[in-house]
Formats: structure tokens, sequence, C-alpha cells
């Protein structure tokens, strides 16, 4: 409430609360004679238009689409110009000689994103869980400038990913600052991101330090909403600090852990920004992400082979459709699902 | 003087002694302010860095570099070094030019005459030095200032689409009963986990058939209609009370100024979350610009500089000082904004 009556003080804000006003009214002079017209049953779809044009045309249509480019061959663009091939498309994905040999396959590419991914998932998503739990914990803590390590820690979240990218670049490369400290122990230095042993490694953990600040503000404001009495409550009936955590915090804090959990998960298998800048996928495939293939396959080869590209959108549509399905099924009674 | 005695009370509020869990928790947090700020920090001191400084290895934090002086009758600066003679004086001498261990030196203040000295007994003299030119030069091929302004155009225009038409479908959706009103909702839910970059090749295509390749539009306008904004601006809608909304039709509102001067007003603290959340993804957008533009005066921040360090990719000094140049923006809108923006987003977490 303060801060909205500070706002109309200040003349820039209200500079900008008189665009928006002068906005809405001329809108308003198409719009009001059209309720006039069409009546007030339905004035939402008239609400709905802009979104729903917006959607249908950039969102639905190319999920429509993205079917039908799976379905066709060759290199070109436009959809009647391209061959319809059955599924071939799939078959040349998922084809291999020896599923347990990632070589046999046709696209082995795309089988070692498929398993990279996983890793990535896997380790990203437990790392961000357990240290933005951690830290929130912390900073749910009796401690002073509360606010300032709350920032310390989501800063990163604001940078964009090229800029976080070059950071770690910097910091990874062979004359950087982890070899130094190498060096000073008498350790040999390491190229980390050209190294295939490191480079997913260090994949997971830049994009830990990137993300973790957003999860751990989730937490934190779960934790800050859980009431005090029922600690002092607790306290009365001689609870120590670890049992209070078990069977007051856990049990209380589940919905937002499970908010974080599905949130994270659903970054990972979308991750590409950062990966990209960082290493690439490489060296060699070693961090080759399922994102980055569809973009290598489609865009980034000279044949740009867009229907195996939307193959691999179809299957990595599906995965997200099943995590989808699986966050409703263990999200239900926890309406949070926000952000 | 009570004000710095609270200020060295670590604990807040009641009274008690020092726990050893504080002491670890502050010691938790203050290795989170170096793993977090640290990484940023040594690329900003690396960036005032010469490229001769950039190569020295282990690696300083400080942007050390030789001194170096103006000696009469020689054209080029030369290196300083402090010599220890035998008799244990030390005087500091300007190198003329080393061959194998043998280096040879001159006086600065007495140039005439030049002294052979081993190279055991020099030592460089160092003095933090800030490389300027590396912000100065490469500004004619980082164009800074174009890339600055189209990712502000394209954050700032997007997101004011974004925040226009997410809240006139949240308040068709929440606040009238019609047919086909679950359906539509249903769908726009359904896509909420698909992000672009599972469409890329249609999306591409449609933005092609538009004729948007190559012009900033076909950046804003894809992504304006997020589901989770219409979702996140709808569950706050729902607990607007129709009341407020009747009263305004008995007197005689329109349903277009009921949405503007009622509902968007009381909606504000969902709209500030959907900006701060618009604003984040669109400034760091990265793979679908990527995409839409191949013109150089057309990119934003993420990609120029994405592209300024491909094609520069062993001249660190200009990355990083564009690096810097490219967060400088984000950090002090965050500076100022950070309490706004944590505690807003810290708000849409949880249950409303």
């Amino acid at each position: 409430m303060q801060r909205s009556e500070v706002k109309r003080e200040n003349p820039l804000a209200r500079l900008g609360f008189a665009i928006v006003a002068l906005f809405m009214t001329v809108v308003g002079w198409i719009v009001e004679p059209l309720q006039r017209v069409i009546g007030v049953r339905r004035m939402p779809w008239v609400f709905l238009l802009p979104n729903l044009a917006i959607f249908g045309t950039f969102i639905l249509l190319p999920m429509a689409l993205n079917f039908y480019f799976a379905f066709t061959g060759g290199t070109e663009l436009y959809p009647q110009d391209r061959p319809f091939v059955g599924t071939a498309n799939f078959e040349q994905l998922y084809t291999c000689e020896d599923y347990l040999d990632v070589t046999t396959c046709r696209e082995d590419r795309f089988w070692r994103a498929l398993s990279n991914s996983g890793l990535f998932v896997f380790a990203n998503v437990g790392a961000i869980v357990l240290l933005s739990l951690v830290t929130s914990l912390v900073l749910n803590a009796n401690i002073r400038f509360r606010g300032f390590f709350r920032s310390v820690y989501f800063y990163p979240v604001l940078l964009s990913p090229v800029v976080v990218a070059l950071v770690w670049k910097w910091i990874l490369q062979r004359n950087g600052l982890i070899n130094g400290w190498l060096v000073n122990l008498g350790l040999e230095p390491i190229v980390f991101l050209l190294n295939a042993d490191w480079s997913m490694f260090w994949v997971i953990t830049v994009t830990v330090w990137a993300n973790m600040g957003f999860y751990t503000l989730i937490l934190l404001a779960g934790l800050q909403a859980i009431p005090k009495e029922l600690y002092d409550a607790g306290q009365i009936d001689g609870t120590g600090p670890l049992q209070s955590f078990r069977h007051i915090t856990l049990p209380l804090l589940m919905p937002n852990v499970i908010v974080v959990l599905v949130l994270a998960l659903i970054r990972a298998v979308q991750m590409f920004d950062e990966v990209y800048v960082l290493t690439g996928g490489g060296p060699g495939t070693a961090t080759l992400l399922l994102v980055q293939y569809i973009f290598d396959v489609g865009f980034a080869g000279q044949v740009k082979r867009f229907g195996l590209a939307a193959a691999a959108s179809v299957t990595l549509g599906t995965i997200l459709l099943i995590a989808t399905l699986v966050q409703l099924r263990v999200g239900r009674g926890s309406e949070s699902h926000l952000a | 003087m009570r004000s710095l005695g609270t200020l060295f009370k670590l604990r807040r509020g009641r009274k008690g002694r020092v726990h050893v869990t504080d002491v670890l928790a502050y010691l938790y947090l203050a290795a989170g302010v170096i793993v977090m700020f640290g990484p940023v920090l040594w690329l900003v001191a690396s960036s005032f860095k010469t490229p001769a400084g950039l190569l020295e290895f282990p690696p300083t934090f400080l942007p050390y570099s030789q001194s170096e002086t103006l000696v009469e009758g020689y054209d080029d600066p030369l290196p300083l070094f402090d010599v220890t003679f035998e008799d244990g004086t030390v005087q500091r001498l300007a190198q003329v030019r080393r061959i194998g261990i043998q280096a040879t030196m001159v006086d600065p203040n007495d140039p005439g005459e030049t002294i052979g000295v081993n190279i055991d007994q020099r030592e460089s003299v160092r003095e933090i030095r800030f490389a300027w030119n590396n912000y100065i030069d490469p500004l004619q091929r980082f164009n800074f200032v174009t890339y600055l302004r189209n990712s502000v155009v394209v954050t700032v225009t997007a997101t004011l689409i974004t925040l226009l038409v997410n809240s006139m479908a949240a308040f068709g959706l929440s606040k009238y009963k019609f047919r086909g009103r679950n359906a539509v909702f249903l769908v726009i839910i359904g896509t909420l986990m698909i992000p672009i970059s599972v469409i890329l090749v249609p999306i591409y295509l449609v933005i092609t058939e538009v004729g948007w390749i190559n012009n900033l539009w076909g950046v804003i306008i894809p992504g304006a209609a997020t589901p989770t904004g219409v979702f996140l601006l709808r569950q706050y809608m729902l607990t607007i009370p129709d009341q407020l909304l009747d009263a305004g039709r008995i007197d005689g509102a329109s349903e277009w100024r009921i949405y503007w001067q009622i509902v968007l007003p009381l909606a504000a603290p969902a709209m500030a979350v959907l900006a701060i959340f618009s604003v984040m993804w669109r400034w760091n957008d990265f793979l679908w610009p990527l995409i839409v533009l191949t013109r150089s005066e057309l990119f934003t921040l993420q990609v120029g500089l994405n592209a300024f360090q491909g094609e520069l990719n062993v001249q660190w000094h200009y990355v990083l000082a564009m690096t810097v140049l490219t967060l400088l923006p984000v950090t002090l809108v965050f500076a100022f904004l950070q309490r706004f923006i944590t505690t807003g987003i810290a708000s849409s977490g949880v249950k409303q």
C-alpha cells in the first residue's frame, strides 16, 4: 500500500499513469461502441482476442506444424515443398543396431544428447534443490542483514546466460584463476572446458550457480510463511531443533520444495544458452544437450534437417509432457505451482 | 552508540549468547558472498588488464603491469627493474635489451652509460594500471550503444505488450462465465511447460511468412502471450470480489472501463511480478533472437556479445571489457530495485 502512495507522488510515475490512462481511453473509443453492438455476453471474447491471436499464431499453429514437419523430409522450409516421409525421421532418430552401444545408432549425437541431458537434469536439479534448501534455511535463521544476503544469492539469476558463460569461461581457461590455485598447490593445470572428464562437471556447476538464487527465494518465502507459534508450541513440548525440522519445517515446506523441483526440472530439460556459450556442446559431444541437438540439426549446420529437428522436438515435448503429468500427480493438493 | 552496539550483535531481536550454529550460518553466508560475487568481481578486475597482464600466470586479482619509463635517447618506453648489486645496494634501472641471461640496463637519470646486469639480479617493478583501452578500442566492432538500444526496445515493448495482452485475457477468464471458458483456459495451461525451443522450426517458418526475420517484432511478439502470465494474473484476479465490478456496472461503466479502472489497479501486485519476470526473460533471451536476427545492427546485447566473443576468441581483453559493459545495466538496476525484485518474486512462489 505504502509503495503505491509513494509512486503517485513521483512525477515520473504520474506521467506514466497519465499515458496509460490516455492509451486506455483511446482504446475504449473502439471497444465501448463494440460492446453496444455485440452485447456484454460476448465481451469476454474481445478481451481474449489479442492474447489468443498471438498464442494461436505463434504457439498453437507452430505446435501443429511441428507434427507435420516431423513426418516430412528434405531441406525446404515451406511445408508444401516438403515430401511426406512417414516415420522415417523417427526411425532415423531411434534406430540403433545395439541399444547398449551409442556408437551403433544412426543418430549417435541424438542419443548422446539424450543421455547427457539425463545426467545433467539429475545432477543439476539435485544440486539446486539441496543447495537452495540449505541456503534458505540459513537465511531464515535469526541473522542480521537478511535482505543483503538474499540479494547476494539472487544476483547471478539476473545475469544473462551469455555473461554467465563468459564469466566462467574466463575463470576456467588455461591461465585462469582455478588453474592458478592448482599450480600453487603443485598440481598440473587442466583445460577444464576442453577436457571431456571435466566439462560436464563445470556445466552443471555453472548452471547451478546461475539459477539457485531464484529457487532459494521461493523456499525462503515458504519458510517465512510457517507460523512461529508452531515452533514455540514445539519448544514447550520439548522438541529439539532436528525434530522440529523434520516434523514442522519439512512437511509445511513440502509444497514449495515440489514447486522448486518441478520448475528446476523443466528448466534443466530445456537448458541451452549457458552451455552453448560455455562449451558449445563440446569437447566432442561431452556436454551436448537435447535443445542444442535440435538447434544444431535444424539451424546451425550447412544442411538444415528440419524434419529431424522437429522429430527430436516432439521427443522433447513428450518428455516435458510426462514431467508435467508427474507434477500434477505429485503436486495435487498444492496449488502453488506459479512462476 | 546504541545503534553501533546492535550492529555488532549478531542475532537480531532476542537476547542471547552467540551459538555455534550462528557462527556456521555466517561462515556459510560469507562463503556465499565470495562464491556468488567473486567470479563477477574477478571478471571486472581482469577487464582492466593489458593483454600482457592477462597472459601472466598464476594470475593476480588487481591489474598489475610492468612499470615503464621514457628514457632520453630511446624511442619506446623501457621496462623498469630493481637491480641488486653485489655490494647489496639496490638501484632502479630501465632495461634496454636482454640477451640470454644478460640484460643491458640504463640509469634513467644518467642515460649516457649502459650497465650489464645478470637477470637473476633484477626484479621487475610493477604498478597498478588500468587498461582503459580495452573499453575504448572494440566499440567500433562491438556496437554497444546499438545493441543496448535494441535490448531496451525489445524488453520495454515486449513487457508492455505482455502486461496488456495477458491482463486482458486474465480478466476475460476470471470475471466472466461463458461457454468455452474452461476449454480456453485448459489449452493455455496445457502449453505452460512447452518452451519456444521445442517448436523452433515451425515458429521460424511462421515468422518467415509474416516477414519478421531480421525485425525486432519477430523477437517481441511470439513470446508476448505467455501462459505463465495469464495464469499468474488470473489466479490473482479471482480474489478480487465481483461485487466491485457490479457496483461499477450499476454506475454505468462499460466493461472496458471496469477492466482498466477497477480490476487493473487492484491487480497491481501481480502485474508488478509479471513485469519483473517479463523484463528478466526478455533481457536475457538468447536462443530465439539468435535465430531471428542475423544483421548485426539489429543484435540485442546477448546476441551481440556472443558474436563478438565468437569472432575474437583469443582477444580476451576486449571480450572481458565488453562483458562488463553488458552486465553493467542489470547490476545497476538490481542495486536500486533489489528489495522490490526479491520480495516480488518470493511472493509469486507461495499461495496467493
